[in-house]
Order: C-alpha cells, then structure tokens, then sequence
C-alpha cells in the first residue's frame, strides 16, 4: 500500500516534467534531449537558494519558471528555428534537433559541472505525514500537490483558452493550423518556451526529495521520453496514466527488488511498449 | 553502383592501411597509445557510418556493444578462467545477436524511437551489469592479464580496419549497400520497389554492434582492469557519432577525417582541461549540426563540385 | 476470356472517427485502364495506399490475381508485380536518374542488377522520355520529367498491375497529350492500370471503365460516357471542368 502511494506520488511529478517535454515534441516537434537539463537546472536553483537564504523551493519555482520560459524561448528562436528552416521533411528535423539539442545537453552538462561538480540534496520538509494510517515524507506530498496543481492550471489553458486550443491545433497538424490563420512558428515557440519552463518547475519540485547531481539529466530525459511514447506522443491523459504507471513500477522494484535496478524496468517497459503497442496508450495507430 | 565501389578506392585503402601498420615502426610509446586510441576509433566511426550513414539512424548504441565486448573479456577471463582469445571470438557473437534483437525490435519503428532507446542502452546495461556483479558474482573489477602490447593491439585493429573497410566496400557495390541508399532516400519508397526494409537495416545493425563488441574485446588487455562503471562510458557513443559526422558519412573514409583531428582534440582537451571535456562535445554538435551537416569531406564536395561547375 | 485481375471486396478504412473509404467493391479485368474518378478528399488515393498495402484496411480484402493482399507489406505486394506512382512526386533525390529508375527493378520480382540493368534503364528511360537527362542531377529535372522518372521507376518492376495516382496532374496541354499518349502505350503493352485523375479528358481517352468515389464510397462504375452523363456524379463535381 505505501508502495503503491509513494509510487503515486512519484508518477505525479513525473507526469509534469513530462508534460513539458509533450510540448516541446508533441508541439514544436522539436525531440528535446536537452530536456532533463532544464530540469536539473531548475533543481540547481532551488538547492542555491534554499542553501543560501533557506527560501522554499516552491518560491524558487516561481523565480525560475519565468527565466525557464524566456531561456528556452530564446533557444527555440536561435537555435531550433534555422533548422525547422531548413529542414525538408520531419525525419531530417528530427535528425538534425536531436543532434542540436544534444550539442545544448553537453553543453550544459558542462558549463554545470564546473560549477556544481558533485551531488546536491538538501533538507525541506523532511517530515513524516500521515495518510490512511501509513507515513510519507511530506515533500514528496508537496510535490505531487503542486504538480497536480500547475498540471491542472496548464490543462485549463490547453482546453479552455484560445492560444491553448491553437496550441492543440499544432500539435494535430501544422499544415492545418496554419491553414486556418494560426501562427505556427509563434505557437510553436511559445509551447516550446512553455515546455521548457513546465520542466524546470518538475526539476525543483523534484529535487526536494531526490539527489541529483549535474549530470543526471540525461536519464530524466529518457524517462520522460518512455512516458510521453508509453502514453502517445501529444495526448495528455496518456502522459499522465503512463507517467503514474512508471512512477509505481519503479517504487515497485526499488523496493521490492533493487534500486539500482529502476532504470532497467523502466527500460524493460520501454521494450515491451516499442514491441505491442508503439503508438501509446492513446496514440493513433501509424497507419 | 557508388562512386566509392571502384578498384582505385581500394588501392588507396591498402596503401593507406600499410603506412597505418608501419606507425609502431617509428612511434614512441606516448604516441603508440594516441595511435591506439586513434585506430580503435577509426574501426567505430567507420563501422557506424555503414549502418547510420546511409539510414540516418542515428545509432548511440556503439558504447553498449563496445562494454559488452570488454566486459565479458573481462568475466570470462577473471571468473570463468577462459582464455583471452576464446573471449575474442564470443564477445562479437554476443554483440550481434544483442544487435539483431535490438534491431528487430526498434528498427521496424521510426528513426527517433531507434535513437532513444539506443540513448540509454549503455547506462541500462552499465546498472544491470553492476546489480549482477553486486549480487551474484561478487568481484567489482575483473582482470584482463595478457602479454599482448600496445602495438599487438594497435595492429589487430588495423587489420580489423581492413576487414571493416573491405566489407563496407562490398556492401557499396551490392543491392544492399543501394538498398540502404534508397531508405535512407524515402523510406516509403523503398518499400514500393520491393525492400524488405525492416530486414536491411536490421542486417547492418548487426553488423556494427559485431564489430564494437570486438574492438571492446581486442582492447581490453589496455586496460588491464574492467570494471563496468569504465567500460560502459555512454560518452564513447557520442564521440563515435561526432568522429563519423565531423568526417562525413557520404564516403568510406570520410569518418577517418573525422576521427584523427577529434582524437587528438580530445587527447590535448584531457591533458590540460579535463574539466571541459563535455563542455567540447557540446560544442562538437553544435558545430557539425550547424556548419558541417555533411562532415568536412561533404564540405569539400561541395566546393570541389561548385568551382567544377563554374569553369564551364 | 476475361481474367479478374484484381478484386476489392467492401474495403473500408477507418481513421478514427473519419471514414476515408467506405465499402468500396470493384474489380479489374486484364489489361483494362481503370479509373477512379471523384471529387478532392473522396478516398481515391486511400484507395491506392490500400491496394499497394501502404496503408492497412480497418475491414474488406483485396485480391490480385486470386491471392488475398489484404494484409501484406508494400515491399511483399510488389514482389506480386504490383508499381506504382505517388501523387507528390517521389524521386530519390541522392541518387542519380538511373539509379532512380534501377531502383525499380533491383529488388521487385526481377532483381536484376549491374550490367544488366543498367542496360534495361537505359531503355526504360528512353520509353518515357528522358533519354536525354539521364546524367542530370536529380535537383535540376523539371516537374514533368520528374514524373517521367517516377513512371520509369515503377516501370523497371515489369508490373502486371501499375497504380496511377494522379500521375496527370500538373502538366501543360502539350506534356498532357505526350502523356496520355505514353500511358496508351503502355496499355498496348498489355500492362492492366488503374487511373486516378481528375483531367476528364483523359479519362474519356484512355479509360475503358470508371468507378466515381464521393466521401468514401462508389456512387457510380461504367464507361467514361456512362458515368459522366449520370446526374449523381454531375452533381458532386458542380462547379469542376467536366
């Protein structure tokens, strides 16, 4: 029963920096593996500022959302959008901006490093809760609260406003939407900025229970990589069961089996969902 | 049926393979190990560019056969008391049929789905290997003792490099070499002449994770002591990729281009400011992606063919 | 005696809630130029990816000579000696205009290669015309001889059936009666063909039967003359060139 909560838990948060990535692939089209780095550098942030002036990472989250969105938009203009330029079909965009956002991952991976070298963790809301008579840490609460909250308030944009539906639109068709009047490369900067900024908020959130270190964006970037394909690439709903599934299996085996082994099963997922199923969940099927 | 398909390519090769073998000849000890280095990635990049050259599949999944090869150099000479070459001639076998399995899965699939699973592959088996290791076999690190040098290596791999380029030279001339040419063009189309697509690349794929299981293997006797945390480097994938494409993947031997100026970049980047290394390999990508989309020998192509045009 | 060439029985294909072609069942005779007429968005060319198995049905089968089709893989279909063209032109642009077309016939049932074929394509590219750029870089071909090299490619297979999708479509009156001409030959050559097009005029010239898809479905098979004078089919190309 613990497993299955802390799973929970686990599986919110990672549903959100998730949705930052079905953004910036589902949207932008831009297969973002430098993703996982925003999402230390949003964790970078929160162990600075907690460190040094003890203020809650879940102001630092407000800070750094903001710097996030301007910084990817930034990158988007500059470095993505020569290459959606260039590019004559999706495979050779998707070639050239997985190579891209490579060159940006190393590159911070590098500039942290000399920064940062070694792990960082530190203390907030360490405190045990209660819920159905079993304890939890309260971060891991928080987390999964606000998660669920800044989810929330981005599922309402994405279905109830204007630029949230042209959004959608894009990540349907960019032919269409832009058939229809929609700005795609405005729409898909701003999804991509958005993205990046919804990453960065995951990457605090998590960081108030999770180690991490400069280097350790890469496998963030594959574990929401395995959620947005096991859930279907664009859809929301997927994301978010493929996301708690993941977080479950993963406490699952860290618990009952090893937790040296968590990347493994969630390859293993991987593997399975590539071999029955590689549309998703709730993708369509590749005709 | 490829510009590269001809006898004179060939000859070329051969003499550029004899002056590599007569390197041991004059090299010291310092530059035999950068030799080493050098002709161990010539046989990476260029097995590698076979496969994601023409696909444009790009394949990170070289570190994880090369660990694969290494490692079980490593167990079986440490745990199981085998002997060195006895592990040279199953290492690549299991690197190929981890390959085909690898391939027959991922490869019916889009190129970006290929490219993340191959993205962690070395890191998952690096954790998988090290759980087994902590749990059942006990040792840490396995020890590879042989009386192979440096230069015994330095010259199985130039042979290797032989073999390599000589297969690579086949495979230009043939309908498969033309084949992954076509997919690599428009995948649909190739399916409407009649390509069993999914088979092709698979059969490349097998090849490349064969020939990175055996460099991991020859090389193991370097460094003496295996531990899976050295052996499995994801970073080995990353800079096989960016040797192939510095080079360029449009010609045979456009990744060894890519290859001699990289390694030593590294060589000098690791002597005096290891802490940049990744720092490099961003910027590596950054340029190709941006500058050099055909490698430098795609670059100098271009040119070649512009003046060509101009003089008429 | 009339030999069913090919034969789609109540073929259906769903894409999520829309349906693209909707219980459509016809069948092709021998050498006969077939086509599939009907206004833009009415299923033709999902028709065609059915058939050259580029897309899979949701219900129905399909036969070509007698063999179900259904559910084989484009590369297997054209190993049965089906070819075809696509509506956006499809050339490989990194390979040369005779590797374009001995593409076609490396690894369809003739597999031929080296010596030989480039002696076949030779010839092939002369039968439509391009006998003159065969050593011109792919980028530079015009739009119709872009075409030509398409037809060339599908061509180089030595198919018994050769899909046209909208292989017409774009070019000037002179290269539109160079065309037809050349499609009428190679129905002399005894090859069986099924037509998209929207030229009317070319599918009174060279069609000796029609099916006319609307949303989806058949609303009318017969002669050109036939078809063309029904007032359904009238009514869903208001507005078009008839």
């Amino acid at each position: 029963m613990d497993i299955i909560i802390t799973g929970l838990l686990l599986g919110g948060t990672y549903a959100l920096i998730a949705f930052g990535l079905n953004l910036q692939y589902g949207v932008a089209r831009i297969m973002n593996l430098a993703n996982g780095e925003f999402l230390v550098i949003g964790a970078l942030a929160a162990f600075w500022i907690f460190v040094a002036d003890a203020i809650s990472p879940i102001m630092t989250m407000l800070i750094v959302a903001p710097l996030a969105f301007f910084g990817n938009w930034v990158i988007y203009q500059v470095l993505l959008r020569p290459l959606v330029r260039r590019a004559k079909n999706q495979g050779q965009l998707e070639v050239d901006s997985i190579l891209a956002t490579f060159g940006m991952s190393f590159a911070l991976v590098g500039v942290m490093v000399s920064i940062h070298g070694e792990y960082f963790t530190y203390s907030y809301l360490a405190e045990p809760f209660e819920i159905i008579g079993e304890t939890f840490a309260l971060n891991r609460i928080v987390a999964f609260c606000f998660a669920v909250l800044i989810g929330g308030v981005l599922w309402f944009w994405l279905y109830f406003t204007r630029p949230g539906m042209a959004i959608r639109a894009v990540s349907v068709s960019t032919e269409a939407s832009g058939l229809v009047g929609i700005n795609v490369p405005k729409m898909s900067a701003l999804a991509f900025a958005l993205g990046g900024a919804v990453t960065t908020m995951g990457g605090t959130l998590i960081s108030t229970f999770i180690t991490l270190d400069a280097s350790v964006g890469v496998i963030f970037t594959m574990k929401a990589l395995i959620i947005i394909i096991m859930g279907g690439v664009g859809d929301i709903r997927g994301a978010i069961i493929a996301a708690l599934i993941l977080g479950l299996i993963e406490t699952t085996v860290a618990r009952l089996i090893d937790p040296g082994l968590t990347l493994a099963a969630a390859y293993a997922i991987f593997v399975l969902v590539l071999l029955f199923r590689p549309q998703g969940l709730f993708g369509r099927k590749p005709s | 049926m490829n510009r590269d398909a001809n006898i004179s390519s060939l000859v070329w090769a051969g003499v550029l393979l004899l002056v590599a073998a007569c390197v041991p000849l004059v090299a010291n000890g310092y530059w035999m190990s950068i030799a080493l280095t050098i002709a161990m990635f010539t046989v990476l990049s260029t097995s590698w560019a076979l496969f994601s050259g023409p696909t444009h599949y790009i394949s990170l999944a070289t570190a994880a056969f090369f660990g694969v090869g290494g490692y079980l150099v490593g167990t079986g000479m440490s745990d199981y008391n085998q002997g060195f070459w006895t592990m040279v001639v199953i290492a690549p076998l299991v690197g190929a049929v981890l390959a085909f399995l690898i391939g027959i899965a991922t490869l019916r699939l889009s190129g970006v789905y290929f490219v993340i699973f191959t993205l962690g592959l070395a890191e998952m088996i690096r954790t998988l290997v090290s759980w087994i290791q902590n749990n059942f076999t006990g040792s840490r690190g396995l020890y590879v003792l042989t009386d192979l040098t440096e230069t015994d290596i330095y010259l199985y791999l130039i042979i290797l490099a032989a073999v390599v380029y000589l297969v690579g030279w086949w495979v230009n001339r043939s309908r498969l070499g033309f084949a992954l040419r076509i997919i690599g063009n428009d995948e649909t189309v190739a399916r409407h002449v009649g390509i069993n697509t999914a088979m092709s690349k698979v059969i490349l794929f097998t090849f490349s994770g064969f020939v990175a299981a055996l460099v991991g293997a020859l090389i193991a006797p370097r460094y003496t002591y295996i531990e899976p945390n050295g052996v499995f480097s994801p970073e080995l994938s990353f800079i096989v990729v960016i040797m192939a494409l510095l080079g360029g993947t449009g010609r045979l031997w456009g990744p060894i281009v890519g290859v001699i100026p990289f390694a030593l970049l590294q060589e000098f980047i690791n002597a005096n400011y290891s802490n940049y290394s990744t720092l490099v390999l961003g910027i590596a990508f950054l340029v190709i992606v941006y500058f050099l989309p055909h490698g430098v020998v795609g670059r100098i192509e271009q040119a070649v063919s512009r003046r060509r045009r101009s003089t008429w | 005696m009339v030999a069913t060439v090919l034969s789609v029985a109540n073929a259906t294909k769903r894409f999520g809630g829309l349906v693209a072609v909707n219980n459509l069942s016809f069948e092709v005779n021998r050498n006969e130029v077939m086509g599939i007429i009907g206004p833009n968005g009415s299923g033709k060319t999902t028709m065609m990816n059915l058939i050259s198995g580029a897309l899979r049905m949701s219900e129905g089968s399909i036969s070509f000579e007698g063999r179900f089709i259904g559910s084989q893989k484009p590369n297997q279909i054209n190993q049965r000696g089906i070819s075809r063209t696509f509506q956006m032109v499809r050339v490989l642009p990194g390979l040369s205009v005779a590797e374009n077309c001995i593409a076609g016939m490396a690894f369809g049932p003739r597999r031929m290669w080296g010596e030989e074929a480039r002696y076949e394509a030779g010839k092939l590219l002369e039968r439509v015309g391009l006998a003159k750029q065969d050593s011109q870089p792919i980028g530079s071909l015009t739009y119709i001889d872009q075409k030509r090299l398409e037809l060339a490619r599908a061509l180089a297979a030595d198919p018994k059936l050769l899909l046209l999708d909208e292989w017409l479509a774009g070019l000037n009156p002179t290269e539109l009666q160079e065309g037809i001409e050349l499609i009428h030959s190679l129905r002399e050559d005894g090859i069986t063909i099924i037509l998209v097009e929207h030229v009317m005029d070319a599918i009174r010239m060279l069609c000796d039967r029609c099916v006319v898809m609307a949303a989806g479905s058949k609303i009318a098979e017969g002669t050109p003359d036939d078809v063309l004078a029904n007032p359904e089919v009238i009514k869903v190309y208001i507005g078009e060139d008839v």
